[in-house]
Order: structure tokens, then sequence, then C-alpha cells
């Protein structure tokens, strides 16, 4: 009988403390678990018992690459409780700060996280030896997404001008219209780098997905739409529960996601570009395609290529907002308390964020509830990992290793965002 | 200026840049913004003070094309609380497990300062000072040790700016 053993302690190039363990017995992968050791983060507890208006500050901090999600998520969440919808330039400019966010999210996973893999290196610098003018350029379009938060968010990490109804300040007009220029090149750059991404060596890996994203009938989905899949899951925000559910497995502090009755599922860039291919622009369909990703991709390691095509979306996007633009006269609506349920997904830079919460007539929170993507998507690497370590047995321990890494990093997982824990019950006899 | 909104234009105009690099709930983590921020209330001229960079990778752009760079950090190396260490940062080689990033998706300050070196966007003199800390609980303060030290490190900047 022959055993093999791949462990990775620690994985690098992610966010938060994870490691691998899989066990391979008789040429059959017979286990393979993600390790999540990042201690649960109590969130959703310390929620409880604040005033309505904190959450967008609070739930900024689950994370320091998505905080806008957060900040989306829950200000639509409980702006839907409040019965509140906010429309116009201000929709406008929450859909410009998620295009910032997108962009430096992404941008930073290409080039520093992901194209190392692809090229061989250890890390990006490294790789910056050799290709100094890709890591310059990645650098050059990550900056104008932390610009486009900065200007919007106040700060680049963590932004504080997020809040219900809208935001604290707006931009003026010349104050927005000084990142045309800067946006201008970026959609440029942003080709470029689908271009770039087209290029890069592919493992050939497929896998039959339920992809599950926001869908909207007008637009590329950020802050709106159903949630929809490729299995036929179309439903509002609210019945988000009655279709998901999330277990605790003993090996993780994440939790496990799965669709009720049927198993693991997708979200993230691969499932929103599968279920919206035909809401992008079609200068950005024809580069997809150009870069060699039809209108349906199921390779993961791909992603790559998904992630830079976002990116030049983002950057269409928010041109064409900042293009547009007229400062509002107010920089945010009324938001005013009742007793009452809002539920909401935004798609952050990973994939679908759910959040809910329950406020009495004082706003004073009752109950709160958050579905980070990573969390979402720990079935889905546990399941690609299986897939892909049977099918290249062949491979040197080494290969295999730096490989199975690699399609661990083609999630961007943020094992930060995932470590929130189960409701504890202590049962006594 | 202080603060996370960058002006680079302005930073390029004068002639040291101070960067203060920590978390401020962290106890003697906030050295390196206490520094930062003390040495700007002296109100020295032809100095610019940026307390906290949120993002490793954003450093590069902000020191790029200064002339002088002065960054100050916390560090565990298990020296007595209060050590400081001092490099060249051009010309000494800086070991990597001194300056640990926050984040693993983002980078250290040595990180940023290699990938510079490789792009060529290192300013023209850099000094990077490390202070060893003694408590990084939750938590605001500094343990008296540091606090100590810290000061006196303030005196010393402020002396080589007059120069």
């Amino acid at each position: 009988m022959k055993s093999r053993t791949i462990k990775v302690d620690y994985l690098a190039r992610v966010e938060g403390e994870g490691g691998l363990n899989i066990r391979i017995k008789d040429d059959k992968v017979v286990d393979v678990k993600l390790r999540i050791f990042e201690p649960p983060r109590f969130f959703e507890a310390f929620l409880r018992d604040r005033k309505y208006t904190e959450p967008p500050d609070i739930t900024a901090r689950i994370c320091g690459i998505c905080p806008v999600a957060y900040q989306m998520s829950s200000s639509h969440a409980l702006e839907t409780a409040c019965g509140v919808s906010v429309d116009g330039v201000l929709r406008k400019l929450r859909r410009l700060i998620y295009c910032g966010e997108w962009i430096e999210s992404h941008v930073l996973h290409i080039y520093m996280l992901h194209a190392p893999d692809f090229l061989g290196y250890q890390d990006a610098i490294e790789m910056a030896k050799d290709y100094p003018d890709v890591v310059q350029r990645g650098l050059r379009l990550k900056k104008i997404g932390n610009d486009i938060v900065t200007l919007l968010g106040g700060r680049e990490i963590h932004p504080i001008n997020v809040r219900l109804g809208g935001f604290y300040k707006v931009p003026t007009n010349s104050e927005l219209k000084a990142l045309e220029e800067h946006l201008e090149w970026a959609v440029d750059a942003a080709l470029e780098t689908v271009r770039w991404t087209g290029t890069l060596p592919f493992p050939d890996f497929e896998q039959d997905y339920e992809f599950v994203s926001l869908r909207h009938p007008d637009e590329y989905p950020f802050n709106e739409g159903r949630v929809v899949s490729n299995k036929g899951i179309d439903i509002t925000a609210d019945q988000f529960l009655d279709y998901f559910e999330e277990q605790h497995v003993k090996h993780s502090t994440s939790l496990h996601s799965v669709v009720k009755d049927r198993g693991e599922y997708l979200v993230g860039p691969l499932a929103r570009y599968n279920l919206n291919f035909d809401k992008l622009p079609s200068s950005v369909q024809q580069a997809a395609k150009e870069a060699g990703i039809a209108e349906t991709c199921n390779n993961p390691f791909k992603s790559i290529i998904v992630r830079s095509v976002e990116t030049l979306f983002a950057c269409h996007e928010a041109l064409a907002i900042v293009k547009d633009y007229n400062r509002p006269k107010k920089p945010c609506l009324e938001v005013k308390p009742r007793a009452a349920t809002g539920h909401w997904c935004t798609e952050a830079p990973r994939g679908l964020l759910y959040h809910h919460y329950t406020i009495d007539d004082d706003g004073v929170i009752q109950d709160a509830r958050i579905i980070a993507p990573t969390s979402q998507n720990q079935k889905a690497v546990e399941k690609d990992l299986l897939g892909f370590v049977q099918k290249n047995l062949h491979l040197s321990q080494e290969d295999l290793t730096w490989q199975c890494e690699q399609m661990v990093r083609n999630y961007d997982p943020c094992i930060s965002c995932s470590c929130h824990f189960l409701k504890l019950n202590i049962e006594r006899e | 200026m202080s603060g996370n909104n960058i002006d680079e234009t302005t930073l390029r105009s004068r002639q040291t840049l101070i960067i203060g690099i920590g978390n401020p709930y962290r106890k003697d983590d906030d050295v390196g913004l206490y520094v930062a921020r003390k040495v700007r209330e002296t109100g020295l001229e032809n100095i610019d003070v940026v307390e906290g960079v949120g993002d490793g990778i954003a450093l590069l752009n902000v020191w790029e094309g200064a002339s002088r760079v002065i960054v100050i950090d916390s560090v565990i190396s298990g020296r007595e609380p209060g050590s400081v260490y001092c490099f060249d940062a051009i010309n000494e080689e800086i070991p990597t497990d001194l300056f640990t990033g926050y984040s693993t998706h983002s980078i250290s300050v040595v990180d940023a300062l290699e990938l510079a070196k490789v792009l060529g966007k290192l300013p023209q003199r850099m000094i990077l000072y490390g202070i060893e800390g003694n408590e990084f609980s939750l938590g605001v303060g500094l343990s008296p040790q540091v606090q100590k030290t810290a000061d006196k490190l303030v005196e010393r900047i402020i002396e080589e700016c007059r120069l």
C-alpha cells in the first residue's frame, strides 16, 4: 500500500492564516482539508445592541482589502430595513467606489500574488527583476484604484466617508474630473493586462461548477441584482438563507457554505463572468475573447484572465461615471429607523457578500448575520484540489505542492474575512 | 502634512520625509506613529511627515522622488524593549524577519524597499529605525522603556533634520 501526503503548513500570498492537507492512498486522493486556523472574530455578536448607523464603519474593519464591500452590503441591508432606496448620482458614486476597490484588489492579486505562480517566481519582487515594466504597470494601475477609494472614502484602507443613505461628503466636480486622465490611462493599461494574462501558461483543468452571483437586468453587478446560479437558483437576497446554509467543519474556523441539499458552489470573478458576460461592454467582451476565454470559463486557473477582464470593465465604468458626474446637492438621504429586517448582497472582489440585520424601532441591532465570499468558496477550493491532485498524481511532490498552492490562490482567498463562528450551545447533564 | 491623504507633489518639493508606521491601538506598535507625530509637532520647515501608510505598496509612491526619507517602525527581535536598530536602507542588507508585514495581502516595509530597489524607485537616502517593543496587545499607550527611547529618537531626528 502506497500512501503520500501533501502538506503546506502555512499558505503564502493569501490573506489570513491557513494551511492545507491532502492525503493520497493507493493512487487515490482520500482526503483534502483546507485548514483555516485564523481565530474566529465574533463580528456578528458584537454588532448586537449597536446603533443601526454603525455597521458600515464596524464591518469595514473585517477586511483591509475589501472594506468597501462590507460598507456597501451593510448600508444596503439597513436601508432596505428602513425602507430607503439610494438612487441617482449617489448610486453612481457607490458604483464608483466599488470600481476603485475592484481595481485595487484585482490588480494586487493579478500582479503581486498570482502572476508569480504562472511564471515560476517565489514572489513579485523576484518577478520584478525580469518583468520590471509589467510590475510598474500593475503598481500604477493599483494606485488608481486606491485613489478612487481615497477620494470617495476619505482614505484608501478602511474608508470613513460611507454612511447609510450615501456619503458624509461628496467630491466636487473638479475633484472627480482630476481622475479622468488617470482613468483613460488605466483603461489602456487594463487592456494590456488582459492581453498579458492571456499569454500565461495554464494547466488543463476544468470543473463543473455551480456558479452563484448577482445578476442585474441592465448592468454588470456591483451593488444590486437577484442572486442567480447556472443550476436554477434565481432569488432575492431575503431568500438567501432558504437556499444556502453554513456548516461547521472541524478542521476550519471558517464555516463552509453549501446550496441546501446540493453542495458546494462558487462565487467570485469566474461566477460573475459566466453569469453576466452579456452585461459587459462589447469592447470588454472582445478583449476577453482575444485573451482566449469564451463566454463561459470553467478553468479556475484562468480566473487571473477573468480578474483582468473585470479590471478593464471597472476602469471603463469608473471613467463613464467620472465623465458624467454632477455633484449632488445633498451627500446622503435621511434614513430613519423602524423595526424590521433587511437582507442584501453585493459583489465583493472575491464574490457575493451577504448581510442581514434586524433592528428595533429605535434602530438598535437585535441580530446580524454576515456570510463572506471566502467561506462560501471553501468547499469549492477543496473539491478543485481533490480533482486536480487526482489528475496530476504523476507530478513530483514539489511540483504538485506548488500547483496546489497555486490552486488555492486562484481564489484569492481572504481567510481573515471568512472567520466567524457558529453559535455555541453548551449542554450539561 | 500628515495622515493618509498623501499629496505626492507636495512631498517631492520638500527635503526630508518622515514616515511613521504602526497601529495606534496595539500599544508599542504605535511607536513609529508617535515619533512621526512628535516630529511634526515641532513644526520644522522642509520636513514632511506621514503618519501611517495603510498599504505597504503605497510606500513606493510616497517616497519616490524624495531626497531623504526616515522610516520608523516597531520591531520584535528579542532584544531589550526600547533598543533601537538603525539601518542605512539604501546600502545595508536589512533582515527581512525584523520588520514583518501586517498583512499577507499587503507587503512589509522591507518588501517595499526590496521592490523599490528592483524597480529603481528608491529615494536618494533612506534611514530605517526599528524600535524594540514590549507590549503589542490591544490598547493604547507606550511601555515606559519604549516611550523613553521614542523621545530620544525624536530629538535625534530633529537634530539630523536641522543639519
